[in-house]
């Protein structure tokens, strides 16, 4: 059973983390949660980028989420925001595609072309 | 809308862009299989003009496009399935939107993830605002209040911590389960 007792621990090591990490430039994933997109299946692409950021311990991404941005049949739809590099934008993501944006993209700098908006033909 | 916890997150993204501090999610079913939904909020409320018109798909707030389907979906999903809907607003008091569904509908939508939308809630608003989650069925009943996991945490501490996501999700997961597991989940 999780209690809240267990919170205390949590606490002292987050901190430490966020003290550790304030001066690292954050990645940015942001992720289009409007009735668009969540009726497309944003909210496990969602849980799976935590799930897959916490497994690889990356601490200095940020996931956020944004409405729609008039683009609803590309949903669920994300932007990969590295500091200093242009925005990627990724469409029709699923939780199986998220491990790869995560190792090749966000670890490596290297975006997944093949899901990306630019590959779209139609 | 594939299942009822989408529509929840959905709806309550209004209560959030409404500038509520307390977002109350309150789920409860009868014995004889009815779900009644609430969506609670604190926040701006709505005029009465809004109000009248906001069940239309061709009414929304936003600036960019004249369509917000959230809120007639879930009318629409309520009323196929036997059930209701009611819209309450006050301005400057909140907006408590309730629904009621008969499970045993052929049309009802399935409740789905509800754990994973209340951790989408609080992932995605990591600071503020709170939420609180009150379920009851036959098996048994609970609630998961921020406020509480705050006060425990310290409120400076993002709830997408990844150690703090991590224990959210186990912590949601067994509450939900407790109440609705084997009967609705």
């Amino acid at each position: 059973m999780k209690s809240l007792a267990d919170l205390e621990a949590i606490r002292a090591k987050t901190l430490e983390n966020i003290n550790m990490r304030k001066d690292q430039d954050a990645a940015r994933v942001v992720i289009g949660m409007a009735t668009c997109g969540i009726a497309a299946g944003a909210r496990p692409v969602m849980l799976a980028f935590m799930e897959e950021l916490q497994k690889r311990n990356l601490q200095h991404v940020t996931v956020s989420q944004t409405g729609c941005i008039g683009m609803c049949r590309y949903e669920p739809m994300l932007d990969v925001i590295l500091p200093g590099k242009e925005k990627v934008t990724y469409i029709h993501v699923k939780p199986e595609m998220v491990p790869r944006i995560v190792a090749e993209h966000i670890v490596n700098g290297q975006p997944v072309e093949e899901y990306t908006i630019g590959a779209a033909n139609d | 809308m594939r299942d009822l916890s989408l529509h929840l997150l959905d709806l309550a993204q209004n209560s959030i862009t409404a500038g509520a501090s307390l977002v109350t999610i309150r789920l409860t079913l009868g014995e004889d299989g009815m779900l009644t939904m609430e969506l609670a909020d604190n926040g701006k409320g709505m005029s009465p003009e809004l109000l009248a018109r906001v069940t239309s798909p061709f009414a929304t707030t936003r600036t960019t496009r004249k369509v917000g389907l959230g809120i007639p979906m879930m009318k629409e999903n309520a009323e196929k399935a036997g059930g209701t809907f009611k819209l309450e607003s006050e301005e400057g008091k909140g907006t408590t939107l309730t629904c009621s569904l008969d499970t045993g509908n052929i049309d009802c939508l399935p409740l789905g993830d509800l754990s994973g939308t209340l951790l989408s809630l609080m992932l995605t608003n990591p600071l503020f605002p709170d939420f609180l989650f009150e379920g009851k069925s036959p098996k048994g009943e609970g609630s998961f209040d921020t406020r509480e996991v705050r006060q425990a945490l310290g409120s400076d501490i993002p709830f997408n911590e990844p150690s703090v996501a991590a224990w959210l999700k186990e912590a949601l997961d067994e509450e939900i389960n407790s109440i609705f597991g084997g009967i609705l989940v």
